[in-house]
């Protein structure tokens, strides 16, 4: 059984090391994925929102909906813990 | 032929990673070493990312007076993004999976998981 | 881990590293429009702030001081505060999180804007903060005996 899941493992290893072979070159400036939307994001980050750091401005305000579901993510995170693990007045209900 | 290789050689130690992540999660019995596995894979997928978004020649994605705002003094900053909500994500999933370990610690008495199994199969 | 280190060199350095750590969190946090930062590292900095004194000090002080309850609140006060900001553009007829059209006056749409992802990082940060003291709080809550 072991030694089945390593050869399984080894053949994956290759298949994704052979599709990596069609990948763009490291640091190519023509990549596909920075040629589509994100300059309109690097020449818009001053001129529309004054935040000379551009990451947060994708985040808070360009990808804003993406972060109010990720902030949703991590409260529910909490409340999932707080419902595993009671302490204190939850014990008692429990 | 070698110029691919070359051009690509940290991308392949990325998928190096990958495998060692998924090694862990299948290959190991205990189930805190499964934990370990799954965040060796989350980072090799962060370190994927990052990877793709570098342009030569071009600096950290926060606009410098003195470059201007080109689009080709900078770095993507798209995928940089996306990570930090990913890294949000796995501390979520490592939070909550630390949770039902003690829990299941607490009602089984073992983390390994042959020996779950079986009082798993005699308390049933 | 639950009781006192009763040791005066950490006791003595973690009273005085605590506000330290803690005024770095808020630097991060209100510096993510210039630097790197921003919501979250600024709210791990300062969960980090509390971890170091319940660990170092004991939890029936800390608890006291910042009850669990407190860690639960804050963490839902810093979504609701999310949430307005995108709420409140909808007064001026603009759509769900459209930060220039918050009812700010006479300030333009990229001021309003600025102030608008100011005031969203300020609740990320305060939602990160209580979760990871909440996380912490239960997970070491009773240990498996």
């Amino acid at each position: 059984m072991k030694w089945f899941s390593l050869i399984i493992l080894g053949a994956f290893l290759a298949l994704v090391v052979y599709a990596g072979g069609d990948l763009p070159a490291l640091g190519d400036p023509e990549s596909p994925s920075h040629v589509h939307v994100s300059p309109s994001y690097i020449e818009g980050s001053i001129p529309e929102t004054r935040t000379p750091n551009i990451v947060t401005a994708v985040l808070a305000d360009y990808r804003g909906y993406d972060t109010l579901g990720e902030t949703l993510v991590i409260v529910t995170a909490g409340l999932a813990v707080l419902l595993i693990l009671p302490r204190g007045a939850l014990r008692r209900i429990r | 032929m070698i110029e691919a290789w070359v051009d690509r050689g940290t991308y392949f130690m990325t998928m190096l990673l990958l495998v060692l992540g998924l090694y862990g999660i299948i290959l190991k019995r205990n189930l805190v070493k499964k934990l370990i596995g799954l965040n060796i894979f989350q980072t090799a997928i962060f370190l994927f990312f990052i990877q793709g978004s570098t342009k030569f020649g071009a600096t950290v994605p926060v606009v410098d007076s003195r470059l201007g705002t080109g689009a080709m003094n900078y770095v993507n900053p798209l995928p940089h993004a996306l990570i930090l909500t990913a890294i949000v994500v796995s501390v979520a999933i490592t939070g909550v999976a630390l949770a039902l370990l003690i829990t299941i610690y607490r009602r089984y008495r073992s983390l390994d998981e042959r020996i779950l199994l079986e009082r798993m199969r005699q308390s049933s | 881990m639950r009781r006192r280190y009763e040791n005066p060199i950490v006791e003595g350095v973690s009273r005085v590293m605590v506000p330290l750590i803690q005024l770095f969190g808020l630097y991060v946090i209100a510096h993510g429009h210039y630097g790197p930062g921003g919501g979250f590292q600024g709210g791990v900095i300062l969960a980090a702030s509390m971890m170091l004194l319940r660990l170092s000090l004991g939890e029936e002080q800390e608890h006291r001081r910042f009850s669990p309850r407190a860690a639960a609140a804050l963490s839902a006060v810093g979504m609701l505060v999310f949430a307005a900001t995108g709420l409140l553009s909808l007064v001026e007829g603009k759509e769900f999180l459209n930060y220039a059209g918050l009812p700010l006056g006479e300030l333009s749409g990229a001021e309003a804007r600025y102030l608008g992802i100011l005031m969203v990082e300020i609740g990320i940060g305060l939602a990160v903060w209580g979760t990871l003291v909440m996380l912490f709080d239960h997970l070491l809550g009773g240990e498996a005996k």
